[in-house]
């Protein structure tokens, strides 16, 4: 099934979203629910099952740091590199608080985008 | 579940509200509409699945593979559901739509707070304390997306630069503190370094293929190392 015919029609968006995006993510929570306690959280299937999802949205974060879309992409790629590490050197340093490390990440980019004046 | 909306006004709310504040300027930025951004956010409740899903659309990809994909992203909700649910339910009361109902609002972060905070409250009391926060949480991040997507154009370049890094280094510090066991470490480290290697060289499904070999390759070293070292 491809998305072509229909792809210029402002509701294909929705159709995406709805079943592409709601029905994905929520038949998880679903099935979750369902499977109660039967399958053990530390089972080899699920193991694997795991790692394919986190490599996947570490993609994610690579791509949103390498290519990005919109105004960031005038900064120098080493710039946004050496944000995301310093803001998670922060947060590996800081007992793993989520915040501190992205507060960092944020100080480091903002004060390397004024020094380099653009 | 008053007592769940009132504390809804916490750290994980913030952090989900600027993540998604930062994903108003993302999905701004792509192109997606105001409607498609807030369908996203009230349909999916799931950060990595709606930016997932903002690729998908905006590479013209197609419904299977884009629900694929999706679906794989959001894998990571069953075993966090299945572990909820023994801590939510009265046996033999608890309904299972309510529970269907409960389980939209489990994502990383309400998550990590319910694990928490749950088991210092009566049982009878955690569902409708998660129902209550889960509700008022994403109600109000629904609201703020709605807010931030209309204001992003007015924001200075370089707050608005900001807010879409926010996005990455929010999952970078989540993702790994969420990590349970070496191979979940080793696929982030492999995704990190295979996602951008896909994208260049095969565009449209790099991130099913980062998922896929990046997450094979970190279970099969970590099964390697644990069968070589002990046993």
């Amino acid at each position: 099934m491809s998305g072509a015919d229909f792809a210029g029609a402002w509701w294909w968006p929705y159709v995406m979203i709805l079943v592409a995006g709601w029905l994905a993510t929520d038949i998880w929570r679903w099935l979750g629910v369902f499977a109660g306690g039967r399958l053990r959280e530390d089972g080899e299937f699920l193991i694997w099952v795991r790692c394919v999802a986190t490599a996947l949205v570490a993609g994610v974060i690579s791509k949103l740091i390498l290519f990005p879309q919109g105004v960031l992409e005038t900064t120098p790629v080493w710039l946004r590199i050496s944000a995301a590490a310093f803001g998670f050197v922060v947060f590996l340093g800081v007992r793993q608080k989520v915040v501190l490390g992205v507060l960092a990440a944020e100080v480091f980019l903002i004060g390397g985008w004024l020094v380099l004046g653009s | 579940m008053m007592r769940g909306a009132r504390a809804a006004v916490s750290i994980p709310a913030f952090i989900l509200t600027a993540a998604f504040v930062g994903y108003a300027g993302l999905a701004r930025e792509t192109g997606l509409s105001l409607g498609e951004t807030l369908a996203m956010t009230g349909f999916i409740w799931a950060l990595p699945s709606i930016v997932v899903l903002t690729g998908a659309l905006s590479s013209g990809m197609g419904l299977i593979p884009a629900a694929i994909a999706v679906a794989l992203a959001s894998v990571r909700l069953m075993p966090m559901t299945m572990a909820l649910m023994p801590m939510v339910k009265v046996p033999g009361k608890t309904k299972t739509w309510q529970l269907l109902i409960a389980s939209h609002f489990v994502a990383v972060t309400a998550w990590v707070y319910a694990m928490k905070n749950l088991p210092d409250l009566p049982r009878v009391g955690r569902l409708p304390f998660f129902i209550g926060f889960g509700g008022t949480v994403s109600s109000f991040v629904f609201v703020m997306t709605g807010i931030a997507y209309l204001s992003v154009e007015r924001l200075p370049p370089l707050v608005a630069g900001a807010l879409v890094l926010l996005t990455p280094v929010y999952f970078l510090c989540s993702l790994w503190g969420a990590a349970k066991i070496p191979a979940d470490k080793a696929a982030m480290v492999a995704g990190l370094l295979l996602g951008p290697f896909f994208f260049v060289y095969l565009p449209g499904l790099d991130l099913l293929w980062t998922g896929l070999a990046g997450g094979s390759l970190a279970y099969a070293a970590t099964v390697f190392y644990r069968r070589r070292f002990f046993r």
